[in-house]
């Protein structure tokens, strides 16, 4: 028993003698830290999770790309509104591949989808917060994506292998999207006081849920042991959220603002970084759907799809009689 | 796991330049190139480069707003990509004209006024449903095809550089709304009637888009007398049509005189929008 809790998940039904092969060879694959991949036996524990996991990472790409996109048509320079449109087009492409990647795993793209849309599916709580001023589209670049990446670039290493390559790809752009988002925050700090105190203020309200897209603290995450033994989760959430704390402790010295964290310092005998108590009150309320722009976020999602259906129909009814023609001719 | 571990795994990436999000792939021309190039147009060549950047402005700026909105995600990014192409043709133009006046792209779209824009009235028309941005995009990318082709051969190298990137990516757009119109001309009942009605609410502002100007004879090959591109478009669009069993609209050509700042009700809304946060801080950079 011990040694399946260990890779294999609790397996409490007996195993035939190809499962059992199956179930050997995946021990073997997670232990020689190489890569499972669609066509591999897995259990379906393993499927389960990554199915869940992946495809709350595409629905939230999709979901993130609205607060973004409120203020394309409004950025303040044309330079600016190149880079953010061009920034929001990457999410949706991050989206589709990682809804493709999901499909791998057997769920087709369309029911994860209805999933989204129904409520049934999460995706990252900081996307219910609203996008309220310019400055925001500074600290969701810098903040939002920076966590994203911390996140993410163990998950290249993750054991199933269209995750892991999927997330090659995607850290790449996400490092630039961290890097505009800081640079729009640069230009603010520098600017006139006005700008100034729409930076601050949008890093004042993007911090906290910043830091909790880690996920809870490591004392109230039950999952993420088994998540660990399968080499899917490489460090746990609090390490991470540390690790990410300390990176824009120094990052916004450059900026000449501030983190609204009172208790935030390094402490040398442990060599981590210390935060103040984050409001696990509020995220459980935010996942649970009473976020400011749960409602909303979700609406949008929908009313997309129910417009498109007429479009997607006249699609699908176009290529199945291109389909028949050729195959009379 | 030490955090040495996290900090040696987020320094094994980080080559930025591999983003999708690079504006300007390459060495193509690119509008801060522009901006500090040493030519500088006429006030003539400047007026037309504004109509052309105009257009392409506020088609982008219509364009963009299908972001997060489209019928499926792979049309969120053909039509954001679009866009995308489009207000890189317009920061080209802009910055280009923007030289006459001592002036910069940013002064020129933000700090105009509605009757000093010179865009067409076509461009200004509101998305509707997917078909009217189809349709508007089918009108479009034939003419803008069309109009670049023939700037290749103008005799201002700004705006033929300009159009010799611009003609590769308008080629791609016209395939596209080509491709859609195919698809909802033929799909269903339902896509060929929207379809139908899209053709007869864009039908009257294509009458303006091949009116000559004084400007253009002034400008001698500079420029292209829009008139001049009516026969291949005609052409082309019907042929489209045709395929895809959708008959050319009866309704009448409108009166729109964009091109003298007289636009349409539209176009003031699409500025308060572009324009309100940069107006709220004269002076400031971003
Ligand atoms: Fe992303
Ligand atoms: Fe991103």
């Amino acid at each position: 028993m011990a040694a399946q809790q260990e890779s294999g998940g609790s397996l409490s039904a007996v195993l035939s003698p190809e499962e059992q092969a199956g179930q050997d060879r995946f021990n073997q694959i997670i232990a020689d830290d190489s890569r499972i991949e669609p066509r591999d036996w897995m259990p379906e524990a393993y499927r389960k999770t990554l199915t869940r996991q992946m495809s709350q990472h595409a629905h939230s790409e999709i979901i993130g790309m609205q607060p973004e996109a409120n203020w394309i048509t409004r950025a303040p320079s044309l330079k600016r509104k190149a880079i953010l449109m061009a920034k929001v087009q990457d999410e949706a492409g991050h989206g589709l591949y990682l809804y493709s990647g999901t499909e791998t795993l057997g769920t087709p793209r369309d029911v994860l989808n209805e999933q989204l849309m129904t409520g049934k599916a999460k995706y990252s709580s900081i996307f219910n917060y609203p996008a309220r001023s310019w400055a925001d589209m500074g600290a969701i670049g810098w903040l939002v994506d920076g966590a994203a990446i911390a996140n993410q670039v163990p998950l290249c290493r993750a054991s199933y292998g269209p995750y892991g390559r999927a997330m090659v790809r995607i850290c790449k752009e996400e490092s630039f999207h961290q890097r505009q988002g800081f640079e729009i925050l640069l230009e603010l700090a520098n600017g006139t006081e006005a700008q100034k105190k729409m930076a601050q203020d949008a890093i004042n309200r993007f911090y906290a849920p910043s830091l909790m897209m880690f996920g809870p603290p490591d004392s109230d995450s039950p999952n993420s042991g088994q998540s660990t033994a399968w080499k899917i989760k490489r460090f746990s959430n609090d390490e991470l959220r540390q690790r990410f704390v300390g990176m824009i402790a120094e990052q916004v010295k450059v900026l000449g603002l501030t983190l609204p964290d009172p208790e935030l310092r390094f402490d040398a005998e442990t060599g981590t970084w210390i935060h103040m108590e984050l409001d696990w009150v509020e995220f459980k309320a935010v996942i649970a759907g009473n976020g400011p722009c749960n409602a909303q976020r979700l609406q949008r999602r929908r009313d997309a799809h129910n417009e498109g259906a007429w479009v997607r129909e006249a699609a699908a009814a176009y290529a199945a009689k291109m389909a028949r023609k050729t195959e009379v001719a | 796991m030490s955090a040495h571990d996290i900090d040696h795994s987020l320094d094994s990436f980080g080559d930025s330049t591999a983003s999708a999000t690079r504006v300007t792939p390459g060495n193509a021309l690119r509008p801060e190139d522009i901006a500090i190039a040493q030519d500088k147009p006429s006030e003539q060549v400047a007026e037309y480069a504004l109509r052309l950047g105009d257009d392409a402005l506020i088609l982008a700026q219509r364009l963009s707003h299908w972001i997060s909105r489209g019928p499926e995600i792979e049309e969120d990014i053909a039509l954001g990509n679009i866009a995308l192409d489009q207000l890189g043709h317009a920061r080209s133009f802009l910055s280009y004209a923007a030289k006459a006046w001592d002036k910069t792209e940013d002064d020129l779209a933000y700090w105009r006024e509605e009757e000093e824009f010179r865009s067409l009235h076509i461009v200004e028309q509101p998305n509707g449903d997917f078909g009217v941005t189809i349709v508007r995009q089918l009108i479009i990318s034939i003419y803008q095809h069309l109009l670049y082709t023939a700037l290749l051969e103008s005799s201002d190298e700004t705006i033929a550089a300009i159009s010799a990137k611009a003609v590769k990516e308008v080629d791609y757009h016209r395939d596209h709304a080509i491709a859609w119109t195919l698809r909802l001309g033929l799909g269903t009942e339902e896509s060929a009637r929207r379809m139908r009605h899209a053709l007869d609410i864009l039908w009257p502002y294509v009458g303006e888009m091949f009116e000559d100007e004084e400007l253009h004879t002034a400008l001698g090959d500079v420029a292209v007398a829009p008139s001049s591109l009516r026969a291949a478009w005609d052409e082309e669009f019907t042929a489209v049509l045709k395929d895809a069993e959708l008959e050319l609209p009866t309704v009448p050509f409108a009166m729109a005189r964009g091109r003298r700042g007289e636009h349409s009700e539209h176009l003031g809304f699409i500025l308060a929008e572009m324009q309100v946060l940069a107006r709220k801080h004269p002076g400031a950079t971003w």
